[in-house]
C-alpha cells in the first residue's frame, strides 16, 4: 500500500490507485485514463465517471497549469499546526483536471490568479519516514 | 396534497454547557407543541432528527432524543447531510406526509458542538474536504470558502469590504434576536481588522460553532387548520448535490447544488426570485451569503458584492436576507441550522417577527448548504 506514503498525514492508505505514490516517489506526476472511453482524470480515478468502465491506465502529467485560486491558512487542523501559516492553491492542469497543493517557493506578493505554474513532486526530507507530496512552483 | 407547518420552536443557541443533547432537543419540541393549537404529543406519528452524529459523545442520537422527549414507541429516524442535516430532515418528513405514510411529523434539529475536546474538533476540522487528495495538505472549512472568495474577487471584483458588510448586517439583525449566540452589533472596521483565519477570510467572516436546537411540526392540508389558524405551506422543496471536491467542480465561483436546488424550488412553487419577500440563507462565511444572493437569483451572477453594498438585503431593500442574524450572529449548531431557518421564515410569514418583521411578507425562502456545497436544500414557504 504505497499510498500510505502520500501526504504529511495520510487518511486513506488503501485505494485502487495506490501506484500513484510509487510514481510520485520516482518524481512522476501521474493521472489516469479510462481504457474504454479515453477520459483523463486528475485526481486519478480507478472507475470512469463518464462511461463507468473499471479499467484504466496511468498517464504522465506535465505538471504544468495555471493557478485558479489560493489562500493562506492560519488556523490549521491537527497535524498541520507546526507548519502554519501555509499557502495552498488550486491548479487547473494543462492535461485536464485540477490539483490542490501547497504553494512552494513563490514570494507571496507574486502569487496571482491565473499565473502559469508547475507542480513539482517532493519528499519530506526532515521526517525519517517516507512522506510524499507535491508543491506549486513557478514554471 | 399540500404540507403545512403548524408548530415551531427555537431554543437558545450558543454555549450550552448547561444541557445534554437530548435536553437541548426537548426545549423547542415542547415549544412547538404549545405553539400548535389543540395538538398533543400523542397526536404526532413520527419524529425525524436532523443532526451530524460525529460531534456527539452519544452514539445513535435519535434513540436518546426520542426517549427523552417521550416519542416511544413512535417511528423515529436520523437524517444527515452535513450542515444541511436540518433541511434534509424536513425533506424526509415532507416526503413521509406526501406519501400518506404519516399524518403529523415532528422534526428536531439538534447539535452540541462543544462536547468534544479542542483536539478532537481540530482533527475533525482537518477531514471536511476530500481526505484522499486534499486534507493531506491541511485544508479547512474556512480554507475552502477562502478559495471561493479568492476566485470570486478575481473574477468579479468582489471586495473584502463587501464581505465585511454582510457581517455588519447580520450582527445588526442578530442584536434583535433573543435566540442568537451574539446579540451585539459590530462595525465594519472591527470585521476588517479581525485576524486572518484563511485569507481573505478573517475571524469575523466566519460563523461560530454553537450548541442548540429548533423544531417544526408538519401535517397535511386536511389536518392543518385544526392545529393552526395560519398554517405556513411548504410550496417548493428543492434539493441537489455537487461534487465533494472543488477539484471536480465546473468552477469555484458558485455552488452548483444551490443553483439547481433553487431552480427546482422556484419551479415547484411557481414563484420567481423577485417574488421572494424574505429569505434565510446559509452564511457560514460572509462570501457564502454573497454567493447565495447570486445562486438564488436575487441578483445577477457576480453582482453579490454590489447587492450588499447597496443594502438590497436589508429590510426595505430588494430581498431582505438573514434578518434573524443568520448563522453569523445566531451561531451554527449544524443539525439545528436548517430548522432555525424554517422557524424564522414561518414567524415572518405569520407576522410574528417583532422588530425584525418584513411588513406583509407572504412568500419566503430558506437555503441550507451542507459541507462546502455537496448538498443544498431550498424551501419556498407561503402563507
Amino acid at each position: 500500500m504505497p499510498f500510505k506514503y502520500f501526504g504529511k498525514t495520510n487518511f486513506t492508505p488503501y485505494t485502487k490507485v495506490d501506484k500513484f505514490a510509487d510514481y510520485l516517489h520516482k518524481g512522476k506526476l501521474m493521472g489516469t485514463k479510462c481504457k474504454k472511453c479515453g477520459e483523463i482524470y486528475f485526481p486519478p480515478r480507478a472507475d470512469c465517471l463518464k462511461c463507468m468502465d473499471d479499467s484504466f491506465e496511468w498517464i504522465e502529467f506535465s505538471g504544468k497549469g495555471t493557478l485558479n485560486s489560493f489562500t493562506t491558512i492560519h488556523a490549521a487542523p491537527k497535524g498541520f499546526d507546526d507548519i502554519a501559516p501555509y499557502t495552498i492553491g488550486i491548479v487547473d492542469l494543462l492535461e485536464g483536471g485540477r490539483l490542490l497543493a501547497w504553494i512552494g517557493d513563490i514570494p507571496k506578493d507574486e502569487i496571482k490568479n491565473d499565473m502559469p505554474v508547475k507542480v513539482v513532486p517532493r519528499i519530506f526530507e526532515e521526517i525519517p519516514e517516507i512522506k510524499l507530496y507535491y508543491t506549486i512552483e513557478k514554471p | 396534497m399540500r404540507v403545512g407547518i403548524v408548530g415551531i420552536g427555537h431554543g437558545k443557541f450558543g454555549n450550552r454547557s448547561d444541557a445534554t443533547v437530548q435536553e437541548l432537543a426537548f426545549e423547542p419540541f415542547k415549544q412547538a407543541i404549545d405553539d400548535a393549537k389543540n395538538l398533543g404529543r400523542e397526536d404526532i406519528d413520527a419524529l425525524v432528527v436532523g443532526s451530524v452524529p460525529e460531534y456527539h459523545m452519544q452514539r445513535s442520537l435519535p434513540g436518546v432524543v426520542a426517549e427523552y422527549v417521550g416519542m416511544n414507541p413512535k417511528s423515529v429516524w436520523l437524517t444527515e447531510a452535513a450542515c444541511a442535516s436540518g433541511s434534509a430532515a424536513i425533506r424526509t418528513a415532507y416526503m413521509s406526509i406526501k406519501s400518506g405514510l404519516h399524518d403529523i411529523v415532528a422534526v428536531i434539529g439538534v447539535q452540541k458542538m462543544r462536547e468534544l475536546s479542542t483536539e478532537e474538533i481540530l482533527a475533525l476540522m482537518g477531514r471536511v474536504g476530500d481526505v484522499q487528495w486534499e486534507s493531506i495538505f491541511g485544508t479547512t472549512f474556512p480554507g475552502y470558502y477562502a478559495l471561493y472568495a479568492n476566485r470570486h474577487m478575481h473574477e468579479f471584483g468582489t471586495t473584502k469590504e463587501q464581505m465585511a458588510l454582510v457581517a455588519v448586517k447580520n450582527h445588526f439583525y442578530g442584536s434583535m434576536n433573543p435566540y442568537a449566540f451574539f446579540q451585539k452589533e459590530v462595525s465594519k472596521d472591527r470585521v476588517m481588522d479581525s485576524d486572518d483565519v484563511a485569507s481573505p477570510v478573517s475571524v469575523f467572516d466566519c460563523c461560530a460553532n454553537a450548541d442548540g436546537a429548533a423544531c417544526v411540526i408538519l401535517t397535511n392540508k386536511k389536518l392543518a387548520k385544526k392545529f393552526n389558524d395560519t398554517p405556513i405551506w411548504l410550496e417548493g422543496m428543492g434539493s441537489a448535490s455537487a461534487q465533494m471536491s472543488l477539484l471536480r467542480r465546473p468552477n469555484l465561483v458558485e455552488i452548483p447544488s444551490a443553483v439547481e436546488a433553487a431552480k427546482q424550488a422556484y419551479e415547484q412553487a411557481k414563484v420567481k426570485p423577485s417574488e421572494i419577500q424574505v429569505a434565510d440563507v446559509h452564511d457560514c462565511f460572509t462570501i457564502a451569503e454573497i454567493m447565495a444572493y447570486e445562486n438564488l437569483g436575487f441578483c445577477e451572477k457576480g453582482k453579490g458584492g454590489k447587492f450588499i453594498e447597496e443594502k438590497q438585503s436589508y429590510i426595505g431593500g430588494k430581498t431582505p436576507v438573514n434578518v434573524d442574524g443568520g448563522l453569523k450572529a445566531k451561531g451554527h449548531p449544524v443539525g439545528a441550522t436548517g430548522l432555525s431557518m424554517t422557524t424564522e421564515i414561518v414567524k415572518q410569514l405569520r407576522g410574528e417577527a417583532g422588530k425584525r418583521q418584513v411588513t406583509g411578507a407572504e412568500i419566503g425562502l430558506t437555503h441550507n448548504v451542507g459541507g462546502i456545497g455537496q448538498y443544498t436544500f431550498v424551501q419556498i414557504l407561503r402563507r
